[in-house]
């Protein structure tokens, strides 16, 4: 299917679930490995927030913002980036799998190939990532000292939310890529893992052309650090209209559209191996 | 010998034969580079002096870690475990060589080729915008037998995680027990002289500090006289614990797998 008929969006969420649910249970055959994998995948991802909660221990506040808020920013981070990462980080093996003349393989099935290279693999292993986010969203926010305003408790989940379809759409996109440059995945790494590790901290860590960039061109100031400001009650670095702080769910759209586009464009133009 | 001079020119040969694609890691890691750059700018801003560096010495030694990720591989992993648990490592076994001396000079020619494709970008890049901290002649010769040291030690750890298949079949268990020691032992996540007190003196003790903290002390010229025989003793030091490990455990498999084959 050069793309073909996507199959409508419900029949999409089954078959992905499906797929899931079938790796799972493979992962499953080996429960002592599964869990341990589990849990050094979740301490890995905790190494960051142990990174800064080390620099903590030597300064009250780094470029203005204290602990908590730092974590906070750390936490809406890593659970977007965690979740988009869940669902689809193995697209970028996209390289992989043309080089090895399996994407072919994919394509005579009767589904999506960004379904079944999204699901490959899909192990517990992966939802180790979920849980630094989750615990430090538990625990931070009550002692922010922000003015927890009905607005601001609810912009919480919005500002996940759209950071994981950002996220999403980053790593499509990143992966169509690789349907141009397959030996893109090394320098593309830079957008996906640099991007969830950028949001980890504050934008006034950053020089401003820097901030700018990742604002306007790769829209990674979207996943949390407009809406934080918000949250926060921060003033913006650059000095961007307030309006900006709430745009993350319409940057979303904006990303993910232009990112699904380039994936059926890639897989369209896609002529298998020796093309 | 004769052979493993080849072994170690065949590896560089096949691990340089893709060169877009580790250039293109070399980008990535030129990004973190920056990042973690910015970051440790904005904590040395509130403690000047942390562990005796200053900003430059924090952000040089940034870029110095981006670059040696290549060459220590600082994440893990190495070809040998694919072959044991394909069952290839027999053949490996059959050689006239021993398997550790064969898969050290291979690695010792892959580290050659990510330095030369990969270490020179982030510094190079991080050279425009931050003034980097370079070592003169003495000191570069100093860090030039600190990094053999460094991937020795790194090649001795991951060694010991792939003979570790033979007997779980599996390295995926121990792989991430060393992935997670490796990034935050070796001052990859942070410079270990930023780890305060006992935190601190332990993990500058530890293999892993040989990796990454001890070539960028050297490099920065902290380590200078007594204190350099010192540095590169520490890590010679661990190189030949490490090896002597995997010695050890080399003959085991040998055995286990004879009795694995009937």
């Amino acid at each position: 299917m050069g793309d073909g008929a996507p199959p409508g969006h419900g029949l999409g969420v089954r078959v992905y679930a499906l797929l899931a649910w079938t790796w799972l249970r493979a992962a499953a055959q080996y429960p002592v490995s599964m869990l341990l994998l589990a849990l050094a995948t979740a301490v890995v991802s905790a190494l960051d927030m142990v990174a800064i909660m080390l620099m903590f221990a030597h300064a009250t506040r780094i470029a203005g913002y204290t602990a908590p808020e730092v974590l906070f920013l750390y936490g809406t981070s890593t659970l977007s980036f965690a979740v988009a990462d869940v669902l689809l980080g193995t697209a970028e093996r996209l390289g992989r799998h043309i080089r090895m003349g399996t994407l072919d393989t994919m394509l005579v099935r009767p589904v999506s190939p960004l379904i079944q290279i999204a699901t490959e693999d899909f192990s517990p292993r992966r939802l180790g990532k979920l849980l630094p986010g989750i615990a430090v969203l538990a625990l931070v926010p009550p002692r922010l000292e922000a003015d927890w305003t009905p607005g601001r408790v609810a912009m919480v989940p919005v500002l996940v939310a759209s950071g994981v379809a950002i996220f999403a759409g980053l790593w499509v996109l990143t992966a169509s890529v690789q349907f141009w440059l397959i030996e893109g995945h090394g320098a593309t790494k830079a957008v996906t893992y640099g991007g969830a590790f950028l949001t980890q901290y504050p934008p006034t860590v950053f020089a401003r052309d820097f901030v700018r960039g990742v604002t306007f061109a790769v829209p990674l100031a979207f996943v949390n650090w407009q809406p934080a400001l918000y949250v926060l009650d921060r003033p913006d670095p650059l000095g961007l209209p307030a309006a900006f702080r709430f745009a993350s769910p319409l940057v979303a759209l904006l990303l993910c559209a232009p990112a699904a586009a380039a994936w059926r464009t890639g897989l369209r133009r896609y002529r298998s191996t020796g093309s | 010998m004769g052979v493993l001079p080849w072994v170690a020119w065949y590896a560089f040969r096949r691990h340089t034969a893709y060169p877009l694609g580790l250039a293109a890691e070399a980008v990535t890691n030129t990004a973190f580079g920056f990042m973690r750059a910015w970051i440790l700018v904005a904590l040395w801003r509130e403690r000047p002096a942390l562990g005796g560096y200053d900003v430059a010495d924090a952000v040089t030694f940034c870029f110095l870690t981006q670059a040696l990720i290549g060459p220590v591989q600082i994440f893990g992993g190495m070809e040998l475990t694919r072959r044991i648990r394909d069952g290839d490592v027999a053949i490996d076994l059959y050689r006239p060589v021993g398997l550790q001396g064969w898969w050290l000079a291979d690695d010792l020619g892959r580290a050659a080729g990510a330095l030369l494709l990969r270490g020179g970008l982030p510094p190079a890049v991080g050279a425009l915008v931050f003034p980097l901290r370079l070592p003169g002649p003495s000191g570069a010769a100093a860090f030039a037998v600190s990094l053999v040291l460094a991937v020795v030690v790194g090649f001795g750890l991951r060694y010991l995680v792939a003979l570790a298949v033979f007997w779980l079949h599996d390295d995926r268990g121990p792989a991430a027990v060393a992935l997670v020691m490796s990034l935050f032992f070796s001052g990859m996540i942070l410079p270990l002289v930023a780890f305060p007190g006992l935190l601190g003196e332990v993990a500058r003790a530890l293999p892993w500090a040989a990796l990454v903290q001890v070539p960028a002390d050297v490099f920065l010229g902290k380590r200078t006289g007594a204190d350099l025989a010192a540095a590169l003793a520490f890590q010679a030091g661990w190189a030949a614990v490490l090896l002597a490990a995997g010695r050890l455990l080399t003959a085991a498999a040998r055995r286990r797998l004879v009795v694995h084959g009937g």
